[in-house]
C-alpha cells in the first residue's frame, strides 16, 4: 500500500446503519491519515463501536462506502478486514487463553506447508522479531492465559502486526491498565506510529485522549458532531461536543462532615487467591467513618483488589486479622455474612461478577436482597417492581422498560443497575473497585453526585480506581498500596498525582 | 406493556413477539398438530382418545423432564433420571408386592431414596466441583446396579418365585390399579394428574418462589450470584434433589404402569426427558427457560410419537423422523429474523 502521507489512508463516506429500524449512526464520515493516532470520541451509545463493527468487518450491512488508499472495499467479515490491513484490538480479549503466544499471533493464519503443515520455527522467528521491536521480553511457550492483561493486550497488538495491520483499532485499550502499563501502551503506540501504522483509539478518559491522539473526532447519537487537531480542541469544546450541553466541573464539590467510626482493620492479611503461595495483603491497616470516601492508590497487583475481596469474604475463611464493623467485631467468612452485615462489593468486573446477563432489570437489582421481597419463601413480584422502579428513577437509570435485558444497557446504566443491586441491601459500608471503568463522561458525573450524596447520608465508601485525578478529586483520604502494604496516606488535597505515584512504585524506583 | 415506549414499526413489534420462547414453542407445537389433523389416520386423531392416550404416555417422560428443567437451568444436567426411575420402580414394586407395605409406607420411602440420589449428585457438584455431566453419569451407572442388585437381577412382579422353584402369584396391590385409572368419567389418566401436579410444583419453585430466583441467578452467572450473596450450594442441592425426588415419582407411575417393577426399565429415557425440556427453549447453558416451555415441549414430542405410531409408521422410520424433527424444532426456535 503506498500513500503519500497526508492523503487520508482509510475514507469512510456518508454511513448510515440501522438496526431493527433505529437508526445508529446517520450519514457519518470518517478518515485516517497514514501515521496518525486518530481517537474517536462519544458517549456510550453514540455510535462508536458500531462504527468500529463496520470498519472491522463485523457489520457488512450498511449504506455508504469506504475507500481504503483509494480503492473502494466492502468487507464481508472480519478476516476480510484483516486482509485489507486492519486489525482491531478488542476490549474483551479475543486471545485462546489456552494456546501460547505464538500460536496466538498465527491463530487463522499460520505459516503452514501445502496449506496444513504449520512450519513452527518460521513463525518463532518473526514472533521474535515482532516483540523485539515492540521490546518486549516474554516466553513464548506460555499460555497466553498465564500473563496479566496489560501483556495480553501486548499480545493482540504483536497479532495486529503479524497480519501487517495498516490500521489497528483500540477499544478503550487503557480501561485495565494502571499507569505504568498505560505509559508502556503509549511508547508502543508511538513507536506504530512511526513506522506509519494508524490508530484508532478510542477512550473515555480525557488525559488520555489528549495525551495520545493527534486527531479527535467526536460523534454524538450516530452524527459526526466534528473533527479537529488535538492541539486545535480544548478540553471544555471536545466535552460540549460529546454530552450536547456544558458539563461546568468533572468532579462534583465534596464536603461531608465525618461521622462515627464503621469500619476498622487491624493486621489483616490475605493469601493470594487460587491457591498460590504468598500474601496478597499483608498487615493492612485502616479505618473509615460514616460519610467518609477513603480511596485506595496503587499499581496492578498491589493487592489493592484484593483487600477489598478479602474485607468482603470472596475468598471464604482464607483472610486473617481484626477487624470491626460498625463497632462490632467482624470475620470475612462469605459475601452472604459480610452483606447481611452491611458491607458490600461493587466487583471490577461487571460482566464477569457483577450482573446476571439472563436476567431483566428488576430482578438483577432485587438479586442481593432476595429475602426482603419474599419473607415467606413467596416472591411479592410487584413490591420488587416498585422498588426496582425507585431505584430506576433515582439514579437516573435511562431504559425502555424494566424486565428488559439488562445487556441491552449501555456501560454506564448497567453499572447503576449493579449499585442499585448493592444500595438496595442497605449498606453501611460500600467497597467499589473501579466504579467508572467503562463508564462514559455523563455516567460517571452521575457516580460521583451519588456518591456524595450517599455519603452525606451516613454511608462509608472505600473507592479504588486506577484514574488518579477521579480518586484525588473524590478521596478525603489517600492510602497508597504497594505490593500488598499500604505504603503511604494523604490527606485530603495534600496529595499530588506525582506523591501518589512514587509511593505506588516506591522501591522499583530503589532497586533501579 | 405500560413501559415500553412508543411503537416504531409494527413489524418491529411483531419480532419481538415472535421472539418470546414461549411464542416459538407454541408455533412448534402449533405445527406439530397441524401435522396430525392433516395425517389424522381416518379420523382417530380428532378423538379425544388418542389425546388423552398421548397424555398417559408422555407423563412419565414429562415428570422427568420436570425436574431436568430445574437442573438444566442451573447450567447442569442430569443423566442419570432414567436409572433412579428404574431404581425407585424395583423398590417400590418390592415393597408394595412383596411386602404387601401400605403405599403411605412405601410411596415416601421411594421418594426419599430419590431424593437421596440426587442429593448425592448435588453434593459432588455443589461441594466437590465435579462437572455436572460426570457427576451424574456416574449416578446414572450407580444407580442402575442398585436397582439389579436390590432386583437380583429379575423383574419385580406379581408371579413371585418361591424356594421351590416355583411361581405363586400375588394380587395386583390397590396402589397400582389406582395410579393406572382413569378418572373423570375415564377422560384422563391418573399418571397425567400427577405429571400436571409436577408442572405445577416446578411452576411454584421457578416462578413463585425465593428458591427460583436462586436456581435461575445460579444458571446465569454462578460467580455473580455467589456474590450476591445467593447460597449456591443449597440451592444446587435442591435443584438436583428434586430431581432425583421426580425420578422416584416417575418410577412409581412407570411401576404402577408396568405392574412390575423391571430393574431394566427407564433406559434412555434421560435422552427424551433432555429432548422436551429443549425442544421447549429451554437453554442449555442455563439462566434461561422455564417449566411452561417443558409442559410444551412434552405435549410436542408426545404428539409427533402419537401421530407417527397412529399412522403406523414402522420403528425405524420413526426413530429417524423424530430424530430429524426434534432438530427442526430447535433450529427453527434459533431462526432471528
Amino acid at each position: 500500500m503506498n500513500c503519500n502521507p497526508g492523503n487520508p489512508l482509510l475514507r469512510m463516506e456518508h454511513i448510515v446503519k440501522s438496526f431493527s429500524g433505529v437508526r445508529v449512526l446517520d450519514d457519518v464520515d470518517f478518515e485516517v491519515v497514514p501515521g496518525e493516532v486518530h481517537v474517536l470520541a462519544g458517549e456510550n451509545g453514540a455510535g462508536k463501536s458500531t462504527l468500529i463493527k463496520i470498519l472491522s468487518g463485523v457489520h457488512s450491512d450498511y449504506e455508504g462506502s469506504i475507500r481504503i488508499g483509494g480503492k473502494s472495499v466492502r468487507f464481508k467479515s472480519p478476516s476480510d478486514a484483516a486482509v485489507h490491513g486492519i486489525a482491531t484490538i478488542h476490549q474483551e480479549m479475543s486471545l485462546v487463553n489456552s494456546m501460547n503466544i505464538i500460536d496466538n499471533i498465527f491463530l487463522g493464519r499460520e505459516h503452514t506447508l501445502f496449506n496444513q503443515w504449520v512450519i513452527r520455527h518460521q513463525q518463532e522467528q518473526k514472533a521474535r522479531r515482532i516483540l523485539a521491536q515492540m521490546e518486549l521480553k516474554l516466553d513464548l511457550s506460555l499460555p497466553v492465559g498465564s500473563y496479566p492483561l496489560s501483556i495480553r493486550q501486548m499480545i493482540q497488538i504483536a497479532k495486529a502486526l503479524a497480519f501487517d495491520a495498516r490500521i489497528i483499532i483500540m477499544d478503550e485499550p487503557t480501561s485495565a491498565l494502571n499507569e505504568v502499563e498505560t505509559a508502556r501502551l503509549f511508547a508502543i503506540i508511538s513507536k506504530l506510529k512511526q513506522n506509519g501504522h494508524s490508530i484508532v483509539f478510542i477512550s473515555h478518559r480525557l488525559d488520555e485522549i489528549y495525551q495520545i491522539g493527534d486527531r479527535i473526532s467526536v460523534l454524538r447519537d450516530g452524527l459526526s458532531i466534528g473533527s479537529a487537531p488535538a492541539s486545535d480542541l480544548s478540553r471544555d469544546e471536545m466535552i460540549r461536543w460529546m454530552v450536547g450541553r456544558e458539563i461546568d466541573r468533572q468532579f462534583p464539590e465534596r464536603s461531608t462532615p465525618q461521622g462515627k467510626e464503621r469500619l476498622h482493620v487491624e493486621r489483616f492479611s490475605v493469601p493470594k487467591p487460587g491457591g498460590l503461595h504468598g500474601w496478597a495483603v499483608r498487615d493492612a491497616e485502616l479505618h473509615i467513618g460514616a460519610g467518609e470516601i477513603l480511596g485506595i492508590a496503587g499499581l496492578q497487583g498491589s493487592g489493592k483488589s484484593e483487600l477489598l475481596n478479602g474485607l468482603f469474604g470472596t475468598y471464604g475463611k482464607l483472610s486473617q486479622g481484626n477487624i470491626r464493623l460498625n463497632g462490632k467485631k467482624f470475620y470475612p467468612v462469605s459475601p452472604r455474612s459480610s452483606i447481611n452485615r452491611g458491607l458490600v462489593l461493587l466487583t471490577n468486573d461487571r460482566k464477569g461478577t457483577g450482573l446476571i446477563p439472563s436476567m431483566d432489570i428488576s430482578r438483577n437489582i432485587s438479586l442481593a436482597s432476595l429475602k426482603t421481597f419474599s419473607p415467606h419463601l413467596w416472591m411479592e413480584t410487584a413490591r420488587e417492581k416498585d422498588c426496582a422502579r425507585d431505584h430506576v428513577k433515582d439514579l437516573g437509570i435511562k431504559l425502555q422498560s424494566l424486565t428488559q435485558d439488562v445487556q441491552t444497557l449501555s456501560g454506564g446504566n448497567q453499572q447503576k443497575v449493579v449499585l442499585a443491586k448493592w444500595l438496595e441491601t442497605k449498606p453501611k459500608v460500600m467497597l467499589l473497585d473501579e466504579p467508572t471503568a467503562g463508564v462514559d463522561i455523563g455516567a460517571k458525573h452521575d457516580t460521583y453526585r451519588l456518591m456524595n450524596r450517599w455519603t452525606s447520608l451516613g454511608l462509608a465508601i472505600i473507592l479504588v480506581t486506577s484514574e488518579l485525578p477521579e480518586l484525588l478529586a473524590m478521596s478525603d483520604r489517600v492510602i497508597v498500596m504497594h505490593r500488598g502494604r499500604i505504603t503511604a496516606e494523604f490527606p485530603r488535597g495534600q496529595a499530588s498525582q506525582e506523591d501518589i505515584l512514587q509511593a505506588a512504585m516506591a522501591d522499583e524506583k530503589e532497586t533501579a | 406493556m405500560n413501559e415500553n415506549p412508543p411503537k416504531k414499526d409494527p413489524s418491529a413489534n411483531l419480532l419481538k413477539w415472535f421472539r418470546s420462547p414461549f411464542v416459538r414453542a407454541l408455533v412448534a407445537l402449533g405445527f406439530v398438530l397441524m401435522i396430525g389433523f392433516i395425517f389424522n389416520a381416518e379420523g382417530s386423531f380428532l378423538k379425544w382418545q388418542t389425546h388423552r392416550d398421548m397424555l398417559r404416555h408422555i407423563s412419565v417422560f414429562g415428570i422427568l423432564a420436570c425436574g431436568m428443567t430445574l437442573v438444566i437451568i442451573t447450567a447442569g444436567i442430569d443423566l442419570s433420571v432414567g436409572s433412579i426411575l428404574g431404581m425407585t420402580a424395583v423398590i417400590f414394586s418390592i415393597f408394595s408386592i412383596h411386602f404387601d407395605w401400605s403405599p403411605w409406607l412405601a410411596i415416601p420411602l421411594c421418594l426419599g431414596a430419590g431424593a437421596v440420589c440426587g442429593l448425592v449428585s448435588g453434593g459432588l457438584i455443589a461441594r466437590f466441583r465435579i462437572q455436572p455431566f460426570i457427576a451424574t453419569l456416574a449416578m446414572m451407572v450407580f444407580a442402575r446396579g442398585m436397582a439389579k442388585w436390590i432386583s437380583g437381577g429379575q423383574k419385580i412382579s406379581t408371579a413371585v418365585l418361591q424356594s421351590g422353584g416355583q411361581y405363586r402369584y400375588k394380587e395386583v396391590p390397590a396402589i397400582f390399579d389406582g395410579l393406572n385409572a382413569k378418572v373423570l368419567h375415564n377422560n384422563i389418566a391418573v399418571v397425567t394428574l400427577i405429571f400436571f401436579a409436577c408442572i405445577l410444583v416446578c411452576w411454584l419453585i421457578l416462578a413463585k418462589l425465593r428458591w427460583g430466583r436462586h436456581i435461575y441467578a445460579i444458571g446465569g452467572n454462578e460467580e455473580a450470584a455467589r456474590l450476591s450473596g445467593i447460597p449456591v450450594t443449597a440451592t444446587k442441592l435442591i435443584a438436583y434433589g428434586l430431581s432425583g425426588f421426580f425420578c422416584a415419582v416417575a418410577g412409581i407411575c412407570q411401576a404402577a404402569q408396568e405392574f412390575q417393577g423391571d430393574p431394566e426399565a427407564g433406559q434412555t429415557y434421560e435422552l427424551t426427558a433432555i429432548a422436551i425440556v429443549v425442544i421447549g427453549g429451554t437453554n442449555l447453558m442455563g439462566g434461561r427457560g422455564g417449566i411452561g416451555l417443558t409442559f410444551i415441549g412434552a405435549m410436542t414430542i408426545g404428539y409427533l410419537e402419537k401421530i407417527l405410531s397412529i399412522n403406523a409408521v414402522g420403528e425405524a422410520s420413526r426413530l429417524m423422523l423424530t430424530g430429524a424433527i426434534i432438530i427442526g424444532a430447535v433450529l427453527f426456535q434459533k431462526v432471528r429474523k
